[in-house]
């Protein structure tokens, strides 16, 4: 059963991973980065069957953070479609070096 | 320091044939080096601490010219050492001299260890034999007199505790190198000398092109030194020994293999570096640039006579090699006639003396190369005798030009031959003195020159009829007819020598004087401090022959110096001389050529040069061939300096300096540049990017630890 879910996890995460590295749309990007948080949450509650509780406390408070961080990423990304009138990444690249 | 001195004078490990000789005999031959060096000290520290003001502030306002503890000490430890040089002297003359006496094996005294590293043990030791003791006594007598002659000569220098501190300091090093016991101690005695000789030669070094001659003189004879030293490594190989007793006696045994020979030669390069023979006597002319006196002592009388004295030191090594031995006479034969063909048309005074000097040193070289050793020691005794003179004579006689000069603030050349003529007159002394020392040197008997000459060109001839040297040959060349060679250049180089020396002292005495009007009053004999030292050695250049008499003309005791030599050079001299001797009516005829041959050139020079001529500035620019010395010195300039200065940029200038330029700092912007491209095209803001590179990091993270 274990197993299954880590193996679920693993996919899960690379989806995640893959879709940050190949997409350029903020909000594709956002979600890709919940995806990989998702599939972290399910590997701890899998293995907290294994050992203790901890695992599934740390899942709660890895939720938490992220809807906070989903409420102030989401701003963020608002404000910036509001300046500059797009989400996609490519085009935001005035913090070149 | 002191006290383990004299324990080591107490328990000095000595080879030495009698106990009694050594014990009375250890401390007389330190004094006789320890003397002058103690001269050195004081004169040097009153150089440094006195008011000698050119060392410390590069200025000539105050002085310690006749500081009287000076005047003392620079001459009197001279003295003293001569004085002691004396009694060693008679204390082995009282032991007999001559083989299978008490003397028959050298006195090595071990004063201290010096390198003892692996089975190399080096000691400083010094060797008392018949040879050091004869040359300890020219260099310390003659030393003497013309340490006594500066105290005129300097007597206005504002750096005259520097000068005598200088002068002390090479008879200190002169002496180590005659009576060093080992290779290495000669070599500190020979580089020293090289070193007082570079300080004196630059001594006025506020010109530039004194201190020019100075360097000239130090580059060339490093090409010396060179040879010496590999002469001294290719020793140590082969012997495992330094020390004269020991390596001589092993490479005697390996006598005429190529490996002697290679030693020989590159002994020989380091002579001829020392004593100024071809091609490297370049230094010897511009070394007049010193004061007179330092050229008289030090590029005349002895330092220059070193490589004559290594050659009949390492006589057992040359008469392993008679092809080496043959090389060191024809290099003499060329010089001494090439140098006296330059002297003919000097017209500096010291310039006809310096060349007179090498052509002088190549009769020296001839004699020892043919295994002449006695010959050779002689000349070189004579010819400190008589060249001495003749270089105290020139100095007294650029005194008086400068006293008259100075006089009356006319600026020309005091040294040129140009503006002098008729100074007979007003220095008879001097002159006497001088005609005495030139006929000496022409071969006008019974004057000392006469005989050494005389027994150098009739054992050349001898050697040359028949002799284990006339039998070996050199480059395909018989012995015999390199040794009849050296005999007719001997012959030439007589001729030269009368016709030149002849010339120099018509210029300079004769006719009619072209200094000036003004300045003829001013013109004096110089001060008796001068001429008594003069005089002295005119003395020596007339009886100096009785040194060693032919059997030919026995008006005294016959062939002293042969029998003081024997047993030092005698069983070389017969390894390569075997039993060559003239008879009685050819040698008659050759003392009668030599003596022709010289008062016909005497008789030239003065038929010659009894015109009068006109002083230096009506003269046009002389830009002859011997004027100019053959061109040598811009030849070595176009063909070695400017070459090698060429490499020099290229290698240095060019290659070392410029890369050396751009790996600092071209190359260091160069670097920061790259880095700093890099770091844009990394933080371009596309923050796919920087997700690819997180996530490859991470990657490269994963795979780190899970490998390890």
């Amino acid at each position: 059963m274990i197993a299954e879910a880590l193996i679920v996890s693993a996919i899960l995460f690379v989806i995640g991973v893959v879709g940050v590295l190949t997409r350029r749309n903020a909000i594709i990007l956002f979600m890709c980065a919940e995806l990989m948080l998702n599939a972290v949450n399910l590997s701890f509650v899998a293995l907290a069957k294994l050992h203790n509780v901890t695992g599934q406390v740390f899942v709660v408070m890895v939720m938490c953070i992220a809807a906070a961080e989903a409420a102030v990423g989401l701003a963020i990304v608002i404000s910036v479609f509001r300046h500059f009138g797009t989400v996609n990444l490519s085009a935001l690249r005035t913090l070149r070096g | 320091m002191m006290p383990v001195l004299f324990a080591a004078l107490q328990d000095a490990a000595v080879t030495a044939p009698a106990p009694a000789l050594r014990a009375g005999l250890t401390v007389p031959l330190a004094l006789l080096v320890l003397l002058p060096l103690l001269g050195f000290v004081i004169n040097g520290a009153i150089a440094l601490a006195g008011p000698d003001s050119v060392l410390r502030r590069g200025g000539t306002d105050s002085t310690t010219a006749r500081n009287p503890v000076v005047t003392v000490v620079g001459p009197g430890v001279l003295l003293a050492s001569f004085a002691v040089a004396v009694s060693i002297f008679l204390k082995m003359r009282s032991l007999g001299a001559g083989a299978a006496g008490p003397l028959d094996a050298p006195l090595v005294v071990t004063f201290a260890r010096w390198m003892p590293v692996g089975n190399l043990a080096i000691d400083w030791s010094l060797q008392l034999d018949q040879l050091s003791i004869l040359m300890a006594l020219v260099i310390t007598g003659i030393g003497s007199l013309i340490h006594l002659f500066s105290i005129g000569y300097m007597r206005d220098d504002a750096s005259y505790a520097r000068y005598f501190a200088y002068l002390n300091l090479f008879v200190a090093f002169m002496l180590v190198l005659v009576l060093g016991g080992s290779y290495p101690v000669m070599f500190v005695g020979w580089e020293g000398v090289g070193l007082a000789s570079y300080l004196l030669i630059g001594f006025w070094f506020g010109e530039k092109a004194n201190i020019e001659a100075g360097k000239k003189a130090f580059v060339v004879n490093r090409v010396g030194d060179f040879g010496f030293l590999v002469a001294m490594f290719l020793i140590w190989v082969t012997t495992q020994q330094l020390d004269y007793v020991g390596a001589h006696a092993a490479l005697g045994a390996m006598a005429g293999s190529p490996v002697v020979l290679a030693i020989a030669l590159f002994l020989f390069l380091g002579c001829a570096g020392k004593s100024a023979q071809l091609p490297l006597y370049i230094w010897l002319p511009d070394a007049m640039a010193g004061p007179t006196p330092v050229s008289a002592l030090i590029h005349a009388a002895t330092m220059v006579t070193a490589g004559v004295y290594l050659v009949a030191r390492a006589a057992p090594i040359f008469a392993g090699a008679p092809e080496a031995s043959l090389v060191v006479t024809a290099v003499g034969a060329l010089t001494a006639v090439f140098a006296a063909t330059i002297a003919l048309r000097q017209w500096d005074i010291k310039k006809v003396l310096a060349y007179s000097t090498v052509s002088q040193l190549g009769y020296m070289f001839m004699a020892v190369g043919s295994g002449a050793y006695t010959a050779g020691v002689f000349h070189l005794v004579t010819h400190a005798f008589f060249k001495a003179l003749l270089f105290l004579g020139a100095g007294s006689v650029i005194h008086a030009m400068h006293h008259a000069y100075h006089q009356t603030h006319r600026r020309d050349d005091p040294q040129d031959l140009r503006n002098m003529g008729g100074l007979a007159k007003f220095m008879p002394a001097t002159a006497v003195a001088m005609t005495l020392a030139t006929l000496a040197i022409a071969g006008v008997p019974p004057l000392s020159g006469f005989f050494s000459k005389d027994e150098i060109l009739s054992s050349l001839f001898a050697r040359a009829q028949g002799s284990p040297l006339a039998s070996a040959s050199l480059l395909g060349i018989p012995g015999h007819t390199v040794l009849y060679a050296a005999y007719g250049l001997g012959i030439l180089t007589a001729l030269l020598t009368a016709v030149y020396m002849t010339r120099m002292l018509m210029l300079t005495f004769g006719g009619s004087n072209r200094t000036g009007e003004a300045e003829q009053g001013a013109l004096h004999e110089a001060p008796g401090i001068m001429t008594a030292p003069v005089l002295v050695l005119a003395l020596l250049t007339v009886i100096g022959g009785w040194l060693n008499l032919p059997a030919l003309i026995p008006i005294g005791p016959v062939g002293t110096l042969d029998a003081w030599l024997a047993p030092v050079t005698g069983a070389s001299a017969a390894r390569l001389g075997g039993t060559a001797h003239l008879d009685h009516n050819t040698e008659l005829l050759l003392v009668g050529i030599a003596v022709v041959v010289g008062l016909v050139g005497i008789l030239f020079g003065v038929l010659r040069y009894r015109a009068p001529i006109a002083d230096k500035a009506h003269s046009p620019e002389d830009t002859g061939l011997l004027a100019n010395a053959y061109r040598v010195d811009g030849m070595v300039d176009a063909l070695i300096v400017r070459p090698f200065r060429g490499l020099a940029d290229v290698i240095l200038g060019r290659g070392v300096e410029t890369g050396i330029d751009r790996a600092f700092s071209a190359g260091g912007t160069m670097l920061i540049r790259t880095a700093a491209f890099m770091g844009e095209k990394l933080q371009d803001g596309d923050v796919g990017k920087y997700a690819w590179m997180l996530a490859a990091g991470a990657l490269a993270l994963i795979a780190a630890l899970t490998l390890s």
